[in-house]
């Protein structure tokens, strides 16, 4: 459907995206994700035909988006990072140029423009001004506008960002029922959205593809090794004792706590961690060990998030905007953890 | 085209800026009418249109300030050029639109001298020759402004840089008696013109190798030619000055000349223009 091939972009000096190839096919929705800066707007602007490239090729159902840009752009819906809309007119009207601007006439206009309006769920605001509409309503007269003319790709650039908990739940949603009838494609450096909603994963960091599939299959190939955290009055040389004859363990490091405990950090690359953590709690049982406190941690794709991203920076040291991109990781971490917290929080609200 | 053309349409209707154009126009058709054909009894229209010209230095650089400017400051250009229009088309359903804003207080001028001919003689051949002139002329105006507009993401700015151009080419005649009319003179200019041009094309292209034979083969060219045939250049500049005038044309007309030089001289300009507008936005395109 949408193939990309060796897209590289310079800013003047400055490489913005880096040998990109990717193949996307038809029905599924793609999660873009990368953190700030790592050129997922710069390849959305050029799979869209906003922005030129300074080498490789971008082809949607065949079309070459430079060579002819007018029969590619008809298959894409695009929603930029700042929805483009005129603050002084309706969504009605608003609707009404870029239908027209897309080619639809008459009768064919209107009924989509109701559709798209339906669809977004923005039927009851059509007739007020773009300007005194919430965030999250312009957001979606952003996305009805990406939806007209019916194209097969839909792709949006960050829909979720600067919105309440409530809204980014209401996009979501929005999106995941676009997925069943369009292709979609959306950018996000917030993790735990793609995961989400997504069933494929692009991730970029630093302009290069790091990594692109399904997110079960990131989780497996790229995990960092499963981790057992207990708490016991046993010493160093008793643990490792009692656990010398559990199988699957990769590496125990042990620290003593103030009240005289200790906690061990057991790793272990075994896929089954129950398996792992009933064998543990038997040796412990058949000696006389005691488990305070026993908790299980699995590597997610936070971990892989991270590792990949921070690999790629480390592969092209780039001074400053290394650290640069080092803090705003670290805040689209932050904020990845505060919308999950939110998320979860309005969710308990709803139900 | 039709659908930018519809919608630009609707923007200038909906808003202040196709009336405050049409009233400060027909206000300063109205006075000079007043002032020529009422109390001082004239009864050639084409005075009045002569006169009221200078209301372009004002009235064009509003009208057109915000037609590019604002697109890129609201972020709505990238709406643009993600449809599926090409920019030349972009260009000129604005282009038009600008046009039919303008055509309407036109319409209402128009009556004027019919209106005058049943209380005397009054040259309507003239008249109406003059007004068409005007006509293109105000469009000519208009495509320098949407360039203009196209250039930077501020309204002010633009006004700003559209009315000082606008300014020096009505003035232009005027100054062309004070610039040096010597050989030397005109030679200097020019070669200051082709560094300039030269940086232009820096700018527009962010191409040094271009840019660099562009003036340079532009100032050898002109050294040769000045050393080659000396009295060739004498008088150059003013005479250049008084060919790129604009408002000078018109005054062809307002003698009673119909000037299909100027009038080509006017198409050539919008022509000129629009292409430099659709390469602007198409520049960004590749930044």
């Amino acid at each position: 459907m949408i193939s990309i091939e060796h897209l590289t972009k310079y800013y003047g000096e400055h490489l913005a995206v880096d040998d990109i190839s990717f193949d996307i096919t038809e029905g599924h929705v793609y999660g873009f994700l990368g953190p700030n800066g790592a050129g997922k707007s710069t390849t959305m602007n050029i799979i869209t035909g906003c922005l030129s490239a300074t080498e490789g090729k971008v082809l949607i159902d065949g079309h070459d988006i430079f060579e002819e840009p007018n029969a590619a752009k008809r298959r894409i819906g695009y929603l930029p990072e700042h929805p483009p809309l005129y603050m002084n007119e309706s969504p009605a009207e608003y609707l009404r140029f870029v239908g027209e601007a897309k080619g639809l006439r008459g009768a064919e206009l209107s009924a989509q423009i109701d559709e798209v309006l339906e669809r977004t769920g923005i039927t009851h605001v059509r007739n007020r001004r773009i300007a005194t509409l919430s965030k999250g309503y312009k957001q979606r007269v952003g996305i009805a506008q990406a939806l007209l003319g019916n194209p097969g790709v839909i792709i949006l650039d960050e829909p979720t960002v600067g919105l309440d908990p409530i809204q980014i739940i209401e996009i979501r949603d929005l999106i995941t029922e676009l997925g069943k009838t369009h292709t979609v494609i959306f950018s996000s450096h917030i993790l735990s959205e793609v995961q989400a909603i997504c069933d494929q994963i692009i991730m970029i960091a630093h302009g290069k593809l790091v990594a692109f599939g399904k997110p079960e299959e990131l989780q497996k190939q790229l995990l960092s090794p499963n981790e057992i955290t207990l708490t016991t009055d046993a010493d160093e040389a008793a643990i490792r004792e009692i656990l010398k004859d559990v199988e699957h363990i990769a590496d125990i490091r042990v620290e003593r706590t103030d009240d005289g405990l200790s906690i061990a950090h057991i790793k272990s690359d075994h896929e089954k961690l129950y398996e792992l953590s009933g064998a543990v709690f038997g040796a412990f049982a058949a000696s006389t060990g005691i488990i305070y406190e026993m908790t299980l941690k699995k590597g997610n794709l936070e971990d892989v998030f991270i590792e990949l991203t921070e690999n790629a920076g480390l592969e092209a040291p780039q001074e400053q905007a290394s650290s640069d991109n080092a803090l705003q990781e670290e805040a689209s971490q932050e904020q990845a953890s505060d919308t999950a917290d939110a998320t979860t929080e309005s969710e308990v609200e709803e139900a | 085209m039709i659908a930018v053309l519809k919608h630009e349409l609707r923007t200038y209707f909906h808003s202040l800026t196709a009336y405050v154009f049409g009233a400060f126009l027909l206000v300063f058709v109205g006075v000079g009418a007043m002032l020529y054909n009422l109390q001082a009894a004239v009864s050639n229209f084409e005075y009045v249109l002569s006169f009221s010209s200078l209301i372009f230095v004002v009235i064009v650089p509003i009208l057109t300030m915000r037609v590019l400017a604002e697109e890129r400051k609201q972020k709505t250009d990238q709406l643009l050029y993600s449809l599926p229009i090409s920019t030349a088309k972009v260009i000129l359903g604005k282009y038009l639109a600008l046009l039919v804003v303008y055509f309407v207080p036109l319409c209402v001028i128009a009556a004027y001298p019919l209106i005058f001919s049943r209380y005397g003689d009054v040259y309507l051949l003239t008249s109406y020759g003059s007004l068409l002139a005007y006509f293109v002329m105000g469009a000519s105006l208009i495509a320098v402004g949407l360039f203009i507009s196209s250039l930077t993401e501020n309204q002010g700015f633009a006004a700003g840089i559209g009315i000082a151009a606008i300014l020096f080419n009505y003035f232009s005649v005027s100054l062309a008696e004070y610039v040096s009319a010597t050989a030397f003179g005109s030679a200097a200019a020019i070669c200051i013109f082709a560094v300039i041009l030269g940086w232009i094309i820096h700018y527009l292209t962010r191409n040094d190798t271009i840019a660099y034979s562009v003036s340079l083969v532009l100032l050898a060219a002109t050294v040769i030619a000045y050393f080659v045939n000396r009295t060739g250049f004498e008088g150059l500049l003013p005479d250049i000055m008084k060919k790129l005038s604009l408002f000078d044309r018109l005054n062809t007309f307002v003698n009673g000349i119909f000037d299909m030089t100027a009038i080509t001289y006017f198409l050539s300009v919008i022509v000129f223009f629009l292409f430099l507008s659709v390469q602007s936005l198409e520049k960004r395109r590749y930044n």
